[in-house]
């Protein structure tokens, strides 16, 4: 258990301080990246994803050095990483463990799936009201029709 | 009302819908009132509607404001590739308001976001109509003394029909007792039916037209388009069963009246015009009133 631990730990170093994703499903590691702007990021910024994990099969992850998101903002991440789970880091050690939370808003994250609504045919900044967090259910402000889990799309 | 632009039937609260039908009362009894000379209306119709269009022009030169606009975008500069936005925010400079029907689900939201000026939605692709919602409104008050209580058949089209689903909400606030009548393919989606369940309101869903007639006071026809049937075959089963005649209102109620969004096809056969229990035709002359009212207070010259 101990050196299994260790040998995970090696493969994405640790970092000092900062906020740690994890659990992330491999194939939406890029759009959390997207969601949380960090793109651009300055500091230091450890990615990985088809991690082995016990839990998920293949997880992905992400550590970002020197940064504490509010909630509001890690929360959008919900939408493509359900299963994600959070680690506040301080000086190496682990502060608070959480999970994320569907948010009540979500904007310009998703796609609206109407083909016909105007958010798919001009340049407009989607924005959909959760009308339920457990099945996901995504109420377009514009169309007013719902964007459902099954049929939902990342911009 | 002043300044709010109507996109959706429930941007207007129950209170405002019935102050929208009173001051439609008054412009019945005394339509022409020049309350709006120096005001601009803008009718942008980036498709075609003539009905409602001209039931708007109807309404806004009625007040003596000025109509300015286009019908079909091609004939305009959207036709260059011009945004949507650059559109209503150019407009936006030359009007008071703007009255904006459009192809797309969701630009009458967005027009009312980016305009300068009030926007009255006169339909967004299959979303919202409601204008025509407040006009059925208009009309079964008047020809029922209220709007409570009632018992109301919704029959036809009731899946793709955007004028059933808004009608249904807004009648949702009266506790109506609903009788959905349609083929089995074309029920009213479960997205509408559940505005009825969770008023706790009355309903009955049937396949037979004849059945109910006795029992409503407003009966709401709908077009059965031959398009929304994957196979031909189940359109020509139904598309009789659909059709209202003069003879089926014999055992109907004394009040009863019939309405109907227009245009009409061979839903209702021509022997029922002839019947005073038939008011499609007032329900549109109804219309040009409705929007009187919304323009007049949206506008802010009557409260
Ligand atoms: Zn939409």
């Amino acid at each position: 258990m101990e050196k299994e631990n260790l040998r995970k730990e090696l493969k994405v170093s640790a970092i000092e301080n900062g906020t740690v994703i994890d659990h992330i499903p491999s194939g939406s590691v890029f759009h959390v990246i997207k969601i949380l702007n960090l793109t651009e990021y300055q500091n230091q910024l450890l990615i990985a994803t088809n991690l082995d994990s016990r839990k998920m099969g293949k997880k992905g992850i992400i550590k970002v050095s020197n940064k504490f998101f509010k909630s509001d903002e890690i929360n959008k991440i919900a939408l493509v990483a359900p299963t994600a789970t959070l680690i506040i880091i301080k000086n190496f050690e682990v502060i608070e463990k959480k999970k994320v939370e569907v948010p009540d808003y979500a904007e310009n994250i998703v796609k609206c799936f109407n083909p016909n609504c105007i958010t798919n045919n001009e340049e407009i900044s989607t924005k959909f009201k959760v009308t339920d967090k457990k099945e996901l259910k995504l109420r377009c402000h514009f169309c007013e029709k719902i964007t459902a889990r099954n049929n939902i799309a990342f911009r | 009302m002043k300044n709010k632009s109507l996109v959706s039937i429930n941007d207007f609260t129950r209170e405002e819908h019935i102050r929208i039908l009173e001051i439609a009362g008054g412009f019945e009894k005394q339509p022409k009132q020049r309350i709006l000379e120096d005001h601009v209306v803008a009718t942008l119709f980036f498709e075609p509607s003539t009905r409602t269009r001209l039931s708007f022009e109807s309404a806004a030169t009625r007040l003596g404001a000025r109509v300015i606009g286009f019908t079909d975008s091609s004939s305009s500069s959207v036709i260059k590739g011009e945004s949507l936005r650059d559109t209503i925010l150019t407009v936006s400079n030359y009007c008071d308001i703007i009255v904006m029907r459009h192809p797309r689900e969701g630009s009458a939201r967005f027009a009312s976001e980016v305009a300068r000026v009030p926007v009255i939605n006169a339909g967004d692709g299959a979303n919202q109509h409601p204008t025509q919602t407040l006009l059925d409104l208009y009309s079964i008050r008047k020809t029922q003394g209220s709007l409570d209580n009632l018992n109301v058949a919704f029959v036809g089209d009731l899946k793709y029909g955007r004028t059933v689903h808004s009608l249904v909400q807004a009648l949702c606030n009266y506790n109506t007792t609903f009788h959905l009548i349609s083929p089995l393919e074309l029920k009213l989606p479960s997205s509408v039916k559940i505005s009825i369940k969770e008023r706790d309101l009355e309903y009955s869903q049937s396949t037979d037209l004849q059945d109910v007639i006795s029992k409503v006071d407003i009966l709401y026809m709908t077009r059965i388009q031959k398009e929304r049937f994957s196979d031909p075959l189940d359109y020509e089963k139904v598309k009789n069963a659909y059709v209202l005649r003069n003879s089926m209102l014999e055992g109907a109620k004394p009040n009863l009246k019939i309405l109907h969004p227009l245009p009409r096809v061979n839903e209702i056969t021509t022997d029922v015009d002839a019947n005073p229990k038939a008011y499609y035709f007032t329900q549109a002359l109804n219309g040009v009133f409705v929007r009187q009212a919304l323009l007049a207070a949206i506008l802010g010259v009557v409260e």
